[in-house]
């Protein structure tokens, strides 16, 4: 469906630009075939009508035709022929309605005069095509300009959001005081490994100030800040958090936004380790194939817990995200199997 | 006159946090460090065995957590064990006051806020005042899963997984994947905790799982009866039905 028809008040501003249009063509009738100001009236407001309409269709061939310098000619002669046709049906309409006027005694050599204006009138046709179709090319740039601007501003609500939610990471009473009672721990019996761990949270939280300033960054960095966090998991959890990596190096390029990891590894720590009396693995693995790069990130899930409580806020953020900087080509997937929880992201590979 | 000496239970997941207490123990030559646990199961296990005079309780741990662990070690007549927990978070604190725990640490804290606490341990236990214990902790969510003891066995039921609870004396029965657990509550503290869309009390000894009702079936005396899937079938009072009634949409 044309968009048109859709918005009303387009249509009708559309049809106010035909009326200069109207009067372009009776003054044309007048001057090349010599017809009189009733007949030039009588014939261009139906035909100019008319072509309104059928110009429309070009709406059509703006679609089937999107602006693209690698098929410039075939779209070039495929745009002169549609127009050619079009300015051939209408000069055939007006012929046609000239013959039928011509049946009233006022009207009887109207044909006749038609057929000298003959030329003029389909030379305009052509033009009154193009230009119709020029306008849908316009028009289309700009819709896609407005979409676009509001995709930019979808995404810089959620990087905002990601930037709270980091920050609320780096807050995180369950991970912030628990690092810093382990740091109370181990001050006085083992000040060497008190030190490094406040080197490593000083680390993790040193490296998300600066990331979610950044539209996007290299996977690589993403997963360094994931290091950085596990490596101040395991000095809460020791032995019962392992951390298995899989990681492709030619996936490390690809461009993500920022801690859009992050809440994944939240979760699996949480939920998946920190809920669980063994622990477990938490494995990372990263492929590429082809143009697309998959993300997995995997934890054993609590053996009581129907599903993984308290992951839907991280876990629908990832989603969201996902959603903006990708739209259709990018995925995420998360589901419970035997045991273990999984989630997985794919995406285009973009550097 | 020299105290008795006291014995102690460290409960928590992460071997540091424990560190830390014991670190801070040290100070006290009378009080003895009976066990060590890292997660809820063996510290309602070591608690029976041990006796504590002093509990320091996690809240956060896997499968069972702090508050669960409270509601299921028994104290004697004097209150033992006297109950500090020691906690990252702060919502739990007040809940933890309201489970008559002696005191709270937040986590990370020092040693004057930690000999604080020991100190109204210690006041506690030298008053022998027992704490009128509701074994039902107050929570802001509905309960996601009740859990209860049979001697040291502690078994979790997702709520879920209960067909219904019955009220019998001081206990209530809960029915849940063909067995009965008893839990030393009462049916109308059970029923608060309990998520409402899921459970309804259909009559003064019953509470029912919606999930589980097949049909309601007429009696001659008015009062219907409730079949459950597993062909159990269960009264049903007269304001039972119309709670019925009102929650199923007739």
């Amino acid at each position: 469906m044309h968009p048109f028809f859709t918005q009303s008040g387009r249509l009708g501003l559309y049809l106010l630009g035909w009326i200069p249009l109207t009067a372009i063509l009776g003054g044309l009738l007048v001057l090349a075939g010599g017809l009189s100001l009733l007949e030039a009236t009588a014939l261009s407001v139906p035909l100019a009508l008319l072509y309104a309409f059928l110009c429309l269709s070009s709406w059509y061939l703006c679609r089937a035709f999107p602006v693209d310098s690698s098929r410039l000619l075939a779209t070039a002669s495929a745009l002169a022929m549609a127009s050619i046709v079009a300015a051939s049906l209408w000069l055939l309409s007006g012929t046609t309605l000239a013959w039928a006027l011509a049946l009233l005694p006022a009207f009887q050599t109207l044909p006749d005069r038609l057929a000298r204006a003959g030329p003029v009138v389909f030379l305009l046709g052509v033009l009154l095509y193009l230009l119709v179709l020029a306008m849908h090319y316009v028009l289309d740039a700009a819709e896609k300009v407005r979409v676009e601007e509001r995709r930019a501003a979808d995404l810089r609500t959620l990087a905002r959001e990601a930037e709270l939610q980091a920050l609320r990471a780096r807050l995180n009473p369950h991970f912030l005081f628990n690092s810093l009672n382990s740091i109370a721990a181990l001050v006085a019996e083992r000040p060497e490994e008190a030190r490094s761990m406040c080197a490593l949270l000083a680390d993790f939280l040193r490296t998300t100030l600066g990331m979610s300033e950044r539209i996007s960054i290299p996977l690589r960095e993403e997963l360094a800040l994931a290091r950085r966090y596990l490596a101040v998991e395991r000095v809460r959890f020791g032995d019962r958090l392992t951390v298995s990596e899989n990681v492709d190096a030619s996936t490390l390029d690809v461009a993500v936004p920022p801690l859009l990891l992050q809440p994944l590894f939240e979760n699996a720590v949480k939920h998946g380790i920190g809920a669980r009396l063994e622990g477990g693995v938490l494995s990372l693995v990263t492929r590429r194939s082809g143009g697309r790069v998959s993300i997995v990130v995997e934890n054993p899930a609590d053996a009581g817990a129907e599903k993984p409580a308290g992951t839907g806020l991280g876990l629908a953020n990832v989603k969201r995200r996902v959603a903006a900087c990708w739209g259709d080509a990018g995925h995420v997937c998360a589901r419970l199997h035997d045991g273990r929880f999984r989630v997985e992201i794919e995406l285009p590979a973009e550097a | 006159m020299p105290s008795p000496l006291l014995g102690a239970v460290l409960v928590d997941d992460e071997e540091l946090a424990r560190a830390l207490v014991r670190q801070l123990l040290a100070a006290h030559p009378d009080i003895r460090i009976l066990a060590e646990c890292a997660n809820g199961f063996e510290a309602v296990k070591v608690v029976a065995e041990t006796k504590p005079d002093l509990l320091f309780l996690d809240v956060q741990m896997p499968q069972l957590d702090g508050l669960e662990v409270l509601e299921l070690i028994e104290r004697d007549a004097a209150g033992r064990p006297a109950v500090i927990f020691v906690t990252a978070y702060d919502q739990y604190a007040l809940k933890a006051f309201d489970a008559n725990a002696v005191d709270y640490l937040l986590k990370p804290f020092d040693r004057a806020r930690f000999e604080t606490a020991l100190a109204r341990a210690r006041t506690r236990l030298d008053s022998g005042a027992a704490p009128a214990l509701d074994p039902l902790v107050p929570r802001g969510a509905p309960l996601s899963r009740v859990v209860v003891k049979d001697g040291v066995t502690v078994t979790v039921l997702p709520v879920s997984k209960i067909d219904y609870v019955k009220a019998e004396d001081d206990y209530v029965l809960l029915r849940a994947d063909g067995r009965n657990h008893l839990k030393s509550q009462t049916l109308a503290s059970l029923e608060e905790a309990l998520p409402k869309e899921r459970f309804v009390r259909i009559h003064r000894s019953y509470l029912l799982n919606l999930d589980r009702l097949v049909r309601l079936e007429p009696s001659a005396t008015g009062a219907p009866t409730a079949v459950l899937t597993d062909g159990a079938r269960l009264p049903v009072s007269r304001t039972g039905a119309q709670r019925l009634h009102d929650r199923l949409g007739h």
